[in-house]
């Protein structure tokens, strides 16, 4: 198999499994598909699934049911950094369908698509939290909000740099 | 300026961690609960004070916390709801990201409490960064003796553990909480049996929201009876209220309850006033399953009385005339706001966020947004707005939890108020994809800007 924790990853996940009481480890599922998301390039391929089912020893059905239902978990490849910007409600009236079309014009490409060089996703998604510091998106880990457009610039041009920096 | 129970420590350099918040007096309280107090006394207090829970549904908690069974043997949980997902919620994310120890503190006295050893978080997974803060905050706690194994002496274990979701609003719902939980999809159980006697791994399981298990702290510290005394009726001490939308200072501000809705939107110590000089439309006062109201009725009641900040008032003239308290969101929409385009992010949201378990929320959160779609494009017809009336009353009340009812409550509501504004989009096809209903009747009657 090729995909599996390295030493790191794996003390991470003996960490995970000991939040919960003995022979109670699949509890631990959705924080080990989160390291595995992470570890495996942003996504998880069915095999990563597999591999997990086999970690927490539970059947891959019972992961796949899982994956399936989370928004967070991505079942397609993604670009490097994944533009997830709110459209729900409290954005909208705040102005998200601007910053949504404009990033579309920026990166030249519609929701749920990847830009042809591999760095950029975007997705629309629905209410994340942060509605008095609308519009906004997250990217990876973190929260970009009060979004204008001068600011999805400079955000854009700040990844592409991490990019270029990294190789 | 109002009473602050919860945040009157947020701006406090460096409160986040441990040793500034001992300084300041924190897990003081927890030293009290723990070593003076006995755990029937504390559920006397948290009884006293008339806390309700603040997560929407607004149920007693010294009550819910009296229900869980004690079987011999059988270990008992407490579970911290930080899946905050309502849209125009997002108070908890600020209490967990400033003032982790609060928080810390207040699930420390309440596991001592209820008996929970191993007492859980769950937090939703975009909040990953707030998870991280969380944690930092138990590593330190364990480290100065307030976690771990017999707390101060006192013979009583506990650990705090973050569980991190992974994107789905349905596990805000207790039971879907607790499948979560368990690793498993999110669907709602059927009830009974209720957590309190059969929840996390089938044992007994308390679930409150992180605002409800913070405010222990307060209610511990000064006795129930002297929390009940802040606010009003039964809507005792203070509230947060995440406040968004249209206005000049979004934010999250904690009231005592006893503030006006239109002091609360006007003033410059919360909202402000309606942001760039426009004219207020409407609200949305307690996250987007409550009804919206427009102006006139949000400010006062249908009999003509001033309108409060508290769950009586709020909710005053039920469905008809008012709307709830809810979670706190409170979203305001100025005179630009389009009714049917926000109602259609809302029941898109909703369509969502249905888990599929039940047939009228799977199917009828669909075609409700199909429908919305539909008359927002301008190809709406006239039959369509009862249609959508028919479909809403159908999902509520006929599903297992109440996203079926969340789904439902902001499309009745719409219409109920903003009918002919729908009837504008109906009948004004192309001018609807061009221009704005606008506010017509809806303005509110007592700030009219020049």
């Amino acid at each position: 198999m090729s995909l599996q924790f390295n030493n790191e990853q794996m003390t991470e996940f003996n960490g995970l499994v000991a939040r919960y009481p003995e022979g109670k480890q699949k509890s631990a599922l959705l924080p080990v598909l989160h390291l595995a998301q992470d570890s495996f390039g942003g996504w998880l391929p069915t095999e990563a699934m597999d591999y997990v089912a086999g970690l927490l020893k539970i059947e891959p059905i019972e992961v796949y049911e899982v994956a399936t239902f989370y928004s967070m978990y991505n079942l397609k490849p993604v670009g490097k950094f994944v533009f997830e910007v709110c459209q729900t409600g409290p954005c909208m009236i705040s102005g998200s369908d601007n910053i949504i079309a404009y990033i579309q014009k920026q990166l030249d490409i519609k929701p749920g698509e990847t830009t042809k060089d591999g760095i950029f996703t975007l997705k629309l998604v629905e209410c994340l939290g942060a509605c008095g510091y609308a519009p906004m998106m997250q990217v990876g880990k973190i929260y970009r909000e009060h979004l204008t457009k001068e600011k999805v610039d400079a955000i854009i041009a700040e990844y592409r740099m991490q990019v270029i920096v990294q190789n | 300026m109002g009473v602050k129970l919860l945040l009157e420590k947020a701006n406090v350099p460096g409160i986040r961690s441990f040793d500034v918040y001992r300084r300041e007096g924190g897990y003081a309280t927890a030293e009290k609960a723990l070593k003076e107090m006995t755990i029937e006394a504390i559920v006397e207090e948290v009884k006293k004070s008339g806390l309700r829970g603040r997560g929407g549904a607004g149920f007693p908690a010294g009550m819910k916390w009296s229900f869980i069974a004690k079987p011999e043997g059988v270990p008992r949980h407490l579970v911290c709801n930080a899946d905050e997902s309502e849209p125009g919620t997002f108070k908890d994310r600020y209490l967990m990201e400033f003032l982790p120890h609060l928080l810390i503190e207040g699930l420390l006295i309440s596991s001592f409490a209820l008996g929970s050893n191993d007492t859980y978080i769950y937090i939703r997974g975009e909040y990953a960064w707030v998870a991280t803060i969380l944690e930092e905050a138990i590593v330190e706690a364990t480290k100065n003796g307030f976690l771990g194994k017999n707390i101060l002496g006192t013979g009583f274990d506990c650990m705090i553990h973050v569980h991190r979701g992974a994107g789905a609003y349905i596990c805000g719902e207790e039971t879907a909480l607790i499948e979560s939980l368990e690793g498993k999809r999110g669907n709602p159980r059927i009830k009974p049996p209720f957590p309190a006697i059969q929840g996390l791994w089938m044992r007994p399981t308390v679930v409150n929201n992180v605002e409800t298990l913070a405010a222990i702290v307060p209610i511990i510290k000064m006795g129930g009876d002297e929390y009940a005394k802040i606010g009003v009726g039964r809507s005792t001490g203070t509230k947060l209220i995440s406040a968004c939308g249209n206005i000049n200072k979004p934010g999250v501000y904690e009231i005592d309850m006893t503030i006006s809705v239109e002091d609360f939107i006007y003033s410059d110590e919360y909202c402000g006033g309606i942001a760039n000089g426009k004219k207020l439309k409407a609200c949305i006062p307690g996250g987007s399953s409550v009804p919206i109201l427009p102006a006139n009725l949000l400010l006062k009641t249908a009999k003509g009385e001033t309108r409060y900040m508290n769950y009586e008032s709020l909710s005053d003239g039920g469905f008809a005339t008012g709307s709830m308290m809810g979670s706190g969101g409170f979203i305001i929409l100025d005179e630009d706001q389009c009714i049917v385009k926000n109602t259609l992010t809302l029941a898109r949201f909703y369509r969502h966020e249905s888990c599929g378990q039940c047939s009228p929320c799977r199917e009828g959160t669909g075609w409700m947004e199909k429908i919305l779609q539909k008359i927002e494009l301008g190809k709406g017809e006239s039959s369509d707005i009862d249609l959508l009336w028919d479909i809403q009353r159908k999902i509520e009340g006929n599903t297992i939890c109440p996203l079926g009812d969340a789904a439902a409550w902001p499309v009745a509501a719409a219409i109920r108020h903003f009918r002919d504004e729908f009837e504008w989009h109906i009948q004004n096809r192309e001018l609807s994809q061009t221009s704005n209903f606008g506010l017509q009747h809806y303005a509110d009657p007592i700030h009219v800007p020049a």
